[in-house]
């Protein structure tokens, strides 16, 4: 059974009927133009923007589910977080156990580990470089360990050797048995690391399958109104507007 | 450091108050003075720790922790190291709610409350309002928007002053709201421990929340956490606090403000953990500036809330330099 399954899903105005299952195991790209409804969809599916239609977990609705389950279940790490407060990174991956009210040490040593923030937790967010910054963001929200994990926009300003390593993080908690959704600009490294993709214009989703079947120069140049050059073949895998 | 914070902030807690009860134009014995009191008779020692000393020290330590701890809740639910009572418009609210009371004898019903009931609604009523002006998210519109509403409640209150049933009135309502715990009485407690009991109450259910919007409104919803319920118990804990101790006390300003900013580095900046010592720090300030006040020359006696404002202000001034170092 598919983790999340999502049919018709409709927000006013932004999302119009989009139906995808995430599988266990996998890594989902969220592509499509500014305003296409990526953010929107990732946050409906974790329960912050009322929808229409259905959300299921394991098969069963998620409006059944408690506020504090689902957020068990499902972690989103949204587009540009910030933190108020000078606080230290040790305490803000700790935030992420709150849908438990726990504080547990190994899951939270874990997230520490995988997001390679272990050098710096005991610094203040404020003294962290971007890069740095947007590692401990994702710690926070794998401290929860979430079977299903939405993530944002993650590389956005982030130079290649964050990008790869945030990315190198999404892969390796997808195959832990997880499902992961990420919203991502970079088309040449959704092509590299996603599983499938799921490509967005104006609310409505226009393709969902493998990287190949999906960035087609016809469906991008519909998407994004340029044209792309696209080279599947090549190792990585590259696609750049002409 | 962090966890003999609230042991030691108690500590001195206790050592202020004894002072405040030793301090004063005569010197009597405060364990004398208390055990006749405690017994009912009719000394010297008695009349002024138990009738004078005693209320003054007690009005002092509630008002001061009521108002840092409403300080350090406002600030963190609101995300906003600016937040204060005074600055949001939440003491301006109770000062108009307790203000009209005073004049047209509203809420009759509830006799010596009323004035408390009136505040905490003012105080309420100002907060809902700087919300809903605010909206959610951006920082520095809650501070243009608790401006508007204090503007709003200040002019309303310039109102009653103007209609003042006579110029006695009218003084005896400045100086009642330029701050002090002087001549309250013990009954005051009655009002003030209640709302400080159920407002820390409030507030404190909601400190996980507290801690989770460090990170954004967005993020603690995601979390599983009830942003808006938890900021309406918040914001109603906040009024209830700020509320009974400006219809006791007055406005005693810039405390909730002080208080946090003094406290944060020790408690790893985190705005759940802030809440307790800032109610200790804030009973202590308020304490030790009343001994103080009680301190100066006889002759026209200096206000509580004036001395708070006098230390207060520059510190104000010092912190929108900082936050505007932070953007250049």
């Amino acid at each position: 059974m598919a983790l999340i399954s999502i049919d018709n899903l409709t927000v006013e105005q932004r999302l119009k009927g989009v139906s995808l299952e995430l599988q266990r195991g996998e890594l989902l790209g969220l592509i499509g133009a500014n305003g296409a409804g990526k953010s929107t969809l990732l946050h409906a599916i974790a329960g912050l923007h009322k929808s229409m239609g259905s959300i299921k977990i394991e098969g069963d609705p998620i409006n059944f589910l408690p506020s504090h389950e689902r957020a068990r279940i499902v972690g989103i790490q949204p587009q540009a977080v910030s933190s108020a407060w000078s606080l230290t990174v040790a305490d803000i991956v700790a935030l992420g156990r709150m849908p438990w009210g726990d504080e547990d040490e190994g899951a939270i040593e874990r997230a520490i580990e995988r997001t390679g923030v272990s050098k710096f937790r005991d610094r203040n967010i404020d003294h962290l470089s971007g890069g740095e910054r947007a590692r401990v963001w994702l710690a926070r929200v794998l401290a929860g360990e979430p079977q299903a994990l939405l993530v944002d926009e993650p590389i956005a300003s982030l130079d290649i050797h964050y990008q790869l390593a945030v990315m190198e993080v999404l892969k390796d908690y997808s195959r832990e048995d997880n499902g992961v959704i990420v919203a991502i600009h970079d088309l040449s490294l959704a092509a590299r690391f996603c599983d499938r993709l799921c490509l967005l214009d104006n609310g409505k989703m226009i393709a969902l399958g493998t990287p190949k079947e999906v960035l087609t120069e016809e469906l991008l140049c519909h998407a994004y109104g340029v044209p792309v050059d696209i080279e599947l073949e090549r190792d990585p895998p590259v696609v750049l507007p002409r | 450091m962090a966890r003999l914070l609230t042991p030691l902030l108690f500590l001195i807690l206790i050592i202020i108050a004894w002072l405040s009860l030793t301090f004063g134009s005569t010197s009597v014995s405060v364990i004398g003075g208390l055990i006749d009191w405690l017994n009912g008779e009719q000394t010297q020692a008695a009349l002024i720790i138990g009738e004078i000393r005693l209320p003054r020290t007690l009005l002092a330590l509630t008002v001061g922790a009521a108002l840092g701890l409403s300080g350090a809740a406002l600030q963190g639910l609101l995300r906003n190291p600016l937040a204060e009572p005074g600055l949001v418009g939440a003491s301006q609210g109770a000062a108009l709610g307790a203000a009209t009371v005073f004049y047209f004898g509203l809420f009759a019903g509830f006799g010596t409350l009323a004035t408390a009931v009136a505040g905490l609604l003012g105080a309420f009523a100002a907060l809902l309002f700087m919300l809903l002006l605010a909206g959610s998210g951006r920082p520095a519109l809650v501070i243009m928007a608790g401006l508007a509403i204090s503007t709003v409640a200040g002019a309303a209150l310039a109102v009653v002053l103007n209609f003042a049933p006579n110029p006695y009135a009218m003084q005896e309502l400045v100086f009642w709201l330029l701050g002090s715990v002087s001549n309250r009485g013990l009954d005051s407690l009655y009002i003030l421990a209640p709302a400080l009991l159920i407002g820390a109450a409030l507030i404190l259910s909601q400190r996980r929340l507290l801690a989770a919007l460090s990170l954004g409104e967005e993020v603690a919803e995601s979390m599983g956490l009830s942003v808006r319920n938890g900021s309406r118990l918040t914001v109603l804990g906040a009024a209830c606090l700020v509320g009974s101790s400006v219809s006791v006390a007055g406005a005693i300003g810039f405390v909730g403000l002080l208080v946090p900013h003094m406290l944060r580095p020790f408690v790893g900046h985190r705005p759940d953990r802030l809440l307790i010592p800032a109610a200790l720090l804030g009973a202590i300030l308020v304490c030790v500036a009343d001994i103080a006040v009680r301190g100066m020359p006889p002759g026209r006696e200096l206000k509580l809330g004036v001395l708070t404002s006098l230390i207060g202000a520059p510190f104000f001034v010092w912190l929108v330099w900082k936050e505007r170092r932070r953007w250049l």
